[in-house]
């Protein structure tokens, strides 16, 4: 019953759709229903996860965090949105205007976007394409161009050299965070979301791919701008980086869109390396939906770790980084696979 | 013909308003893609004339305005003035007050310290590293405050002694920090030393050499982190610092990394410095005998060095006779220390230059007076 919750609540709006009119009328009550569902879970998370943030952040650092605003500081997002809100969004001079506004409305639609790959339970996976990785992937990366045309419209020398380390982190970071993916894909052989879950049904990939697991979290951390990779917006430097010149809810929709890919790349971390939905030891009367979401939480969990207890490294170190250890261990990750799965099938196993 | 593909040098002005100038400090960084290739120091923008104010003020009202220069280890700045002050005008200090003096100076020290660590480790984005020594910082305010009622501006010491006897509580609770701190260093060594990244961005980063800054007048933990072997505690001792056993430490290589690690073993030899002067701390009177009115003879002029938290701090004053300084003149030792900057971040980029500037440990209230 509760395992098939959401899947049910669509089939529902499905029939009620063909049976108001034309079958076409069904899919698209159904399209409506998941987008509001995403779009609310994108709400809600992301205004439970920068809670979650500062509470973590303040246990990590021995401090209490919010906790003033409504039972344990749950309110405390809300309030926050009401101030940004109200606040009033300035416009530099000297900015180029239609790009400076356009560059938050825009960076929100890649994250919506992706979430309709993004396997949340069994059958549950909004659209499941047979490309589905390389659509992720590749709408992943269009968030890079919008933030770097908001550092540039800013027309501000903190937000240009914040917007150029952008450029140069996302193109760097992206690279051993696809060859990383590939190993995984090279055990399953197909792009589709869903297979690559059933594929894990004996083992998680993160037992059978470590390296590429490794991989993959440290080109992840890079690519949601986090500690240590939060060079972007290294506040010690560079002031906020591309966001030096953002107010209001202009500045929010930036967060919301790094919350958001925060949650993405930690389901794709998820989804391929821990099983996605998969119980593990035979707990299956647990909904696959609500292991999702323990896994998800774990993931996100782990990057908030990491971001509050290191420094930043720099920028000559992070390219060094990114080209000199991620790119070739991601390739001998490859390399090895491919022997491995070789000797497998040879050995008829 | 070919394209060109054009670059330009950017100016970018760091400061005053910036998170991680330590106050109002600017910058004029001339930037070829992310290395400088020139820094310009602009300073000024605390400045409030302390030095000429003091020409309007009796010498003991002086004392509150050397809480506001390094409001960071102001007793250090207290102690260095009365001592300078004593000179001038021949004053005896009982016992027990210069042992006193010198358990709060420790502690001031410590305070300052630790903000270093704190902030350091902010400057190379460490958030959390922050936090921790802010926290152990705030049980030594919490120990001057209990003295002088002040956690910062403590204006604690007089000429001729200190303000008060120590309070009852004075002494365990500062017993029971001295027990707490070196599990506290362990802490930072653990969170912002040891780690991987943290070394990676201070290493071999703004290397000082030690025969340049000797030239340039640097002074304090930067110079020590070089490998120079100067401590005015050591060197010339004054008040009682001849009476204890403590090390210098000191650095090899002279980088970021130096820099702080003396920082943090200094903070160790002040505890021992402290532990020592609660042993032998004597009974006694606080305050000697000092005039209703300082008057302190025409024409005798002093100049006195000790050894404050960011370096040499000196005071010069000049008498002509009234209970008033004809003229006094301050070595802020943040100052001097802060001449070296544009040699010190030429070649290096952005995110060195906060760390560079973050390991001088400046304090904007001492450089610009």
């Amino acid at each position: 019953m509760l395992e098939n919750l959401f899947v049910a609540i669509g089939d529902w709006f499905n029939n009620l759709g063909a049976r108001a009119g034309a079958p076409y009328w069904g899919d698209l009550l159904e399209l409506v229903w998941i987008l509001v569902a995403i779009l609310v879970f994108l709400g809600l998370g992301v205004a439970m996860l920068v809670l979650l943030e500062r509470r973590v952040a303040a246990f990590i650092q021995v401090r209490y965090g919010p906790n003033r605003v409504g039972p344990q500081g749950i309110l405390q997002t809300i309030a926050d949105m009401v101030k940004l809100l109200g606040k009033e969004i300035i416009i530099p001079r000297a900015a180029d205007k239609v790009l400076f506004l356009l560059a938050p409305v825009l960076v929100v639609v890649p994250v919506v976007m992706l979430f309709a790959v993004v396997p949340f339970g069994k059958d549950m996976v909004p659209i499941d394409m047979n490309i589905g990785l390389f659509y992720f992937i590749s709408v992943a990366s269009l968030t890079t161009i919008i933030v770097w045309m908001g550092g540039w419209a800013s027309n501000n020398k903190y937000s240009l050299v914040g917007a150029m380390r952008v450029v140069s982190q996302m193109v760097s970071y992206e690279i051993p965070l696809v060859l990383s993916l590939l190993g995984v894909v090279m055990l399953v052989g197909s792009l589709k979301i869903s297979d690559i879950v059933r594929a894990q049904e004996h083992v998680w990939f993160i037992f059978t791919q470590p390296v590429a697991f490794l991989i993959y979290v440290v080109a992840a951390c890079a690519e949601v701008k986090r500690v240590p990779f939060d060079l972007v917006e290294g506040e010690s430097e560079i002031i906020a980086g591309p966001y030096t010149e953002y107010g209001g809810m202009a500045y929010a929709l930036f967060m919301l869109a790094e919350y958001g890919e925060l949650i993405l790349i930690s389901a794709l971390a998820t989804t391929c390396f821990l099983g996605g939905w998969l119980a593990p030891f035979g707990l299956t009367f647990i909904p696959s939906w609500v292991w999702f979401f323990l896994k998800l939480n774990l993931m996100i969990l782990f990057f908030m770790w990491l971001r509050w207890t290191y420094p930043r490294i720099r920028v000559d170190q992070l390219m060094h980084f990114g080209w000199k250890v991620l790119v070739p261990l991601s390739l001998a990750n490859i390399f090895i696979t491919g022997i491995g799965m070789y000797v497998y099938r040879a050995l008829g196993w | 013909m070919q394209p060109r593909l054009e670059t330009e040098e950017v100016i970018v002005n760091l400061g005053p308003q910036h998170p991680s100038t330590h106050g109002v400090f600017r910058m004029i960084l001339r930037l070829e893609h992310e290395v400088i290739t020139e820094a310009i120091p602009v300073v000024g923008y605390l400045h409030r004339g302390l030095e000429k104010l003091a020409e309007v003020r009796t010498y003991t009202q002086i004392i509150p305005y050397t809480d506001r220069l390094d409001y960071l280890a102001a007793m250090l700045n207290n102690l260095g003035y009365v001592q300078a002050v004593e000179k001038l005008a021949g004053i005896e200090v009982p016992e027990r007050a210069e042992y006193i003096r010198v358990i709060c100076a420790e502690l001031s020290r410590i305070a300052s310290h630790l903000l270093f660590v704190a902030t350091f480790a902010m400057d190379v984005g460490a958030i959390t590293g922050f936090m921790y020594p802010f926290r152990d910082r705030e049980r030594v305010l919490d120990l001057l405050e209990m003295v002088s009622g002040s956690r910062l501006t403590v204006s604690y010491m007089r000429v001729g002694g200190v303000a008060e006897d120590l309070p009852e509580e004075f002494l365990p609770a500062l017993k029971k920090f001295l027990d707490d701190l070196p599990a506290c260093i362990d802490e930072y060594n653990g969170l912002i030393t040891g780690n991987e990244i943290f070394q990676a961005r201070t290493k071999y980063v703004g290397r000082l050499d030690p025969q340049v800054a000797i030239n340039y007048g640097i002074s304090g933990p930067v110079l020590r982190a070089s490998g120079v072997y100067y401590d005015l505690r050591k060197l010339r001792p004054y008040g009682i610092y001849d009476r204890f056993d403590f090390e210098v430490p000191l650095g090899k290589n002279g980088d970021c990394f130096d820099r702080f690690v003396v920082r943090i073993k200094e903070i160790e030899q002040s505890a021992r410095i402290i532990r020592q002067a609660v042993e032998q701390l004597p009974e006694g009177p606080v305050m000697g005998k000092v005039p209703k009115v300082l008057r302190p003879p025409k024409g005798a002029e002093v100049y006195h060095e000790i050894e404050g938290a960011k370096g040499v701090l000196g005071y010069y004053l000049v008498s002509d006779g009234s209970n008033r300084p004809y003229r006094m003149h301050v070595r802020a030792p943040s100052f001097i220390n802060l001449g070296l900057i544009n040699e010190m971040v030429r070649g290096w980029k952005v995110a060195d230059v906060i760390a560079i500037l973050g390991s001088i440990d400046i304090c904007l209230g001492e450089v610009d007076r």
